[in-house]
């Protein structure tokens, strides 16, 4: 039991119940799961037997990377839940989508001063699964070690502390801080300029992996989910057929013809935003009064690069049957 | 007859030459440094050169006193300030360290100078000061302020109130306090003399109706660089009243303007023929980029670094056609192919500058640059000799092979993103890649470092980089013995500034005359302690050794101090007028 004290004592808020169901055994796996070397096993993706000693271990994985209930609809927006993670029933297709996208989910986990905003993207969609019972969480969270790649856990660890270092180095990276506040501000003058002071509208930029520029929405115009994802679709449907098979620099950010299908069809793309943390969300988790109140930009990403959300639009679905 | 053919013969009679013709001979050398190397030939060029010299250029504003200077040059026309360091641009100087524009204002004031042409970098200006600079000087013509602050849109008021013969109003980059004003207004309307107008930085409303009226009365009018807040339809009527403009920096506008306003604006554009710099763009919808098509071809200096809505398809759909351009500064949404086609169609790139569109890796951004970009550029650029690359990471075959294709660099300056980050590749440092840059430019004499580096850096810089003067360092180094190999091996070296680096108290005192060749010297978050700057201050009187506290609010105590303790920032210069008097608190010189 002290182990599992030390473990809660990493916990910044109370652990859930599952925690104390664990045996003292699962301490050991514990260490396997931080060692990062044991995660390689990221790429299988078979459901093997594992089930039933590891339902204590990662009942306590859980607790370590959990700051809140699994299952809670807690909207602290540092929460890590692998637990919630594990309960995606896609899981088995990740490892492919994984190497699919190995290359660019790879090149985001650099070994120092990982992207905290990616590792938390992973981490962080929290509600948009089922209400989960511990059952439903024992099925499929062998998959939480396995799906991760190597960088990620370190990520995971450190998600809990501070940002990565280099955000908070003081004058670095060496840009002029006229330069630096004046691309920050981007956003706020547009909305001066435009006339209103920002109250009556509500502007974000929304910005689209492969497109050449951003758009930008008054979220106060569109009441609910449906129809702000409609008037991105509209946005960016008439976007993407002007550029198909347009010249320019050609590479993966390409869009073309069955990618623009999928995009029609939901299956490629997923929209997310960016909330007042600073964490990318999976779009339609919270009520939409909620969502337009903490939404800082939208994106639409592609679906294997914000892996883990790859099941957008049953989540959408969901979210709008509960709003 | 004969004597003075012989005396011609003879230097050392060249003293007879009546002194009429050596000014006027002197007339010809503008160069600062030419001239301070011929004041010191002998008495009477000294003082033949005192007289005639008229521009004046000081890169530390404490290591002279204005009267001293105005003693010396009385017929000053045109003088050039630098005050903070250059760190202090990365927030690493505290606002109030110094760099005060008004002391000297004063003292030419008093001095009864002629002053026609005032250019600052970093220094601290108040709207008292440009009031008192638009009533002293008569003959004020050059107003060029670049990375200042501490003055408002009001002090701006006062140049154009009172500046008869203005013909260059210059802001590059200042923190102005915008009084959304009435500055624009504040010309009046027998000025008739603009030759260049950069309002760019002013955060405010502009009165446009001023604006266009002063631009429809100014025929010299050659640059106008407006604000974000002048938008489509302004800039069309701008322009179409200033087809000789040369140099336009475009203001802000951000939906997609109406088919007419858009005709409207390239039709404008087509007249510009003569227009050769372009910069601005901070929000733009692509489209409106596209009506400087048919100027395209005719620019040489290009600056879109503050473009960040524009995604890199539309960044280089655009560049592709500047076939011309020579001064190339964009955002790294350009990314390596962007860079790649850049390389293949700007063969007349001499500058090209690379600034992160996410310094803080906050988007999840994957098109930022990386050496394959650099390498392609140094293969296609022949003419490639400046460049500022900030990316993801760098290898040092690409560095030997960018330092293979262009040895003529004078400035290269590296910063990748990550600090202390190897060569991704073989996980070395890239104290080869950096070596090879210095070995194969021979004329370089800027260079700013960056990546996992060991003390090896620095012997190759001190081994081969002669013409080197100011030098950058961050994260980088092992011992103190890096520091010294560049302290004993760079002769020309004049700036040099450390930051996070474990150089100590061994490499800074190791030659203290080293710094009386120097402008100055700044180590940050370094080894050196306490006692060593003491050390130092005592033995180099002529040096104003500065220790700038992590604790603003209070000076050290003497006695409560340790010798031992690290110093956070210290800046060190030399100087010919002693201590200053006008330090923060938060600043000890020792």
């Amino acid at each position: 039991m002290s182990l599992e004290e030390e473990l809660q004592s990493n916990v910044s808020v109370a652990s859930s119940s599952p925690t104390k169901n664990t045996a003292g055994g699962g301490g050991l796996k514990v260490h396997n799961y931080f060692g990062l070397s044991d995660s390689s096993s990221v790429e299988s993706s078979t459901l093997s037997g594992r089930v039933e000693d590891d339902k204590a271990t990662i009942s306590l994985k859980a607790t370590e990377l959990t700051l809140g209930l699994p299952g809670s609809q807690s909207t602290e927006l540092d929460l890590l839940s692998p637990a919630k993670l594990n309960e995606k029933p896609f899981f088995p297709l990740l490892p492919s989508k994984d190497e699919i996208c190995s290359s660019s989910s790879h090149k985001n986990i650099v070994a120092s001063g990982n992207k905290r905003g990616f590792s938390d993207t992973m981490y962080t969609e929290k509600n948009w699964m089922f209400p989960e019972s511990v059952a439903a969480q024992s099925v499929v969270k062998k998959e939480v070690p396995q799906n991760i790649p190597k960088g990620q856990l370190s990520t995971t660890n450190n998600s809990s502390s501070p940002p990565a270092a280099k955000a908070q180095i003081v004058g670095w990276p060496p840009v002029r801080s006229y330069r630096k506040n004046t691309l920050a501000t981007t956003c706020k003058n547009s909305d001066e300029v435009d006339g209103k002071p920002g109250s009556a509208a509500l502007f974000v930029k929304v910005s689209m992996d492969g497109a050449p520029y951003l758009r930008k929405v008054d979220l106060r115009s569109y009441t609910n989910y449906g129809e702000l994802s409609s008037a991105l679709e509209k946005m960016f449907t008439t976007f993407t057929l002007g550029h198909c098979g347009s010249n320019g620099a050609p590479g993966k950010d390409m869009l073309n013809e069955t990618k623009l299908k999928d995009l029609l069809n939901g299956k490629d793309y997923v929209l997310t935003y960016e909330d007042k943390d600073g964490d990318w969300m999976l779009v339609g988790d919270v009520p939409w009064e909620m969502f337009i109140d903490v939404c800082k930009k939208l994106k639409i990403m592609k679906g294997c690069d914000a892996i883990g959300l790859a099941a957008a639009p049953r989540a959408i679905e969901k979210s709008k049957m509960r709003a | 007859m004969n004597r003075a053919i012989k005396s011609r013969l003879s230097t050392s009679e060249m003293n007879y030459f009546p002194d009429e013709v050596i000014e006027h001979i002197f007339d010809f050398i503008a160069s600062h440094r030419d001239r301070n190397s011929i004041s010191l030939v002998n008495k009477s060029w000294h003082k033949i050169e005192r007289y005639s010299r008229h521009q004046v250029f000081i890169g530390n504003c404490y290591a002279i006193s204005p009267e001293r200077l105005i003693r010396r040059f009385p017929c000053l026309r045109s003088l050039t300030l630098k005050g903070k360091p250059h760190f202090a641009d990365f927030n690493l100087v505290p606002h109030e360290w110094g760099g005060f524009l008004h002391p000297w204002i004063d003292a030419l004031a008093k001095g009864r100078v002629g002053l026609e042409e005032l250019r600052l970098k970093r220094m601290v200006v108040s709207d008292e000061s440009l009031e008192l600079l638009s009533r002293s000087f008569v003959s004020f013509k050059s107003l060029v302020l670049v990375s200042c602050d501490g003055f408002t849109t009001d002090g701006l008021a006062s140049v154009a109130a009172n500046c008869r013969h203005l013909r260059e109003l210059d802001l590059q980059e200042n923190e102005i306090d915008d009084h959304r004003g009435q500055w624009l207004n504040c010309f009046p309307d027998t000025c008739t003399t603009l030759v260049s107008l950069n309002f760019a930085c002013l955060k405010g409303e502009t009165n446009l109706a001023a604006l266009e009226r002063l631009v429809a009365r100014s025929p010299n009018l050659k640059s106008l660089k407006v604000n974000r807040a002048v938008p489509l339809e302004a800039l069309t009527r701008l322009m179409s009243c200033a087809p000789q403009l040369v140099d336009l920096g475009v203001g802000c506008y951000e939906n997609e303007p109406e088919p007419e306003s858009f005709a409207k604006l390239m039709a404008a554009i087509k007249k510009c023929t003569l227009l050769r710099s372009l910069s601005g763009f901070s929000e733009v919808a692509p489209v409106c980029l596209t009506a400087f098509y048919p100027i395209c071809e005719n620019l040489t200096s290009l600056n879109l670094s503050y473009a960040a809505e524009l995604q890199g398809n539309h960044l280089i759909e655009f560049v592709q056609f500047c076939k011309r351009v020579q001064r190339l500064w964009i955002l790294d949404s350009i990314g390596d192919k962007g860079l790649e086609i850049v390389a293949s169609s700007c063969k007349e790139l001499q500058e090209l500058r690379v600034f992160p569109s996410d310094p803080h890796d906050e988007e999840d951004n994957n098109t930022a640059v990386t050496e394959v970009g650099l390498v392609a550029i140094s293969a296609g650029c022949p003419k490639l000799h400046s460049i500022l690359y900030f990316c993801k990471q760098m290898t040092n075959e690409a560095l030997i092979t960018v330092a293979r294709n262009c040895p003529n660099f004078i400035r290269f300056r590296l910063c990748i993103l990550e600090p202390n980050k190897p060569d991704p590749i073989t996980s070395q440092s890239l104290d080869e890649g950096f070596g090879a840059i210095v070995q194969a430019c021979k004329g370089l004499r800027r260079l700013s470092v960056s990546g996992l580096l060991t003390d090896k850096v620095f012997l190759y810089i001190g081994m081969y980089a002669e013409q080197l003067e100011m030098l950058s360092i961050a994260f980088a180094g092992d011992t103190d013995k890096g520091m010294l190999y560049v302290l004993n091996g760079c002769k020309k070296l004049r700036k040099l500034e450390i930051r996070d680096s474990p150089f100590g108290n061994a490499a800074l005192l190791a030659d203290v005359g080293k710094y009386e060749t120097m402008r100055s010297l700044w180590m940050s978050s370094c080894e050196v302690t306490l006692g060593g700057c003491k050390r130092l201050a005592r033995n180099a009187p002529w040096l104003n050794v500065e220790i700038i506290n992590e604790n603003e609010s209070g000076r050290m105590e003497r006695n409560e101090e340790d010798e031992r303790e690290k110093v956070d920032r210290l800046y060190l210069y030399r100087t010919v007028v002693g201590t200053r008097r006008d330090a923060p608190p938060c600043v000890t010189i020792l």
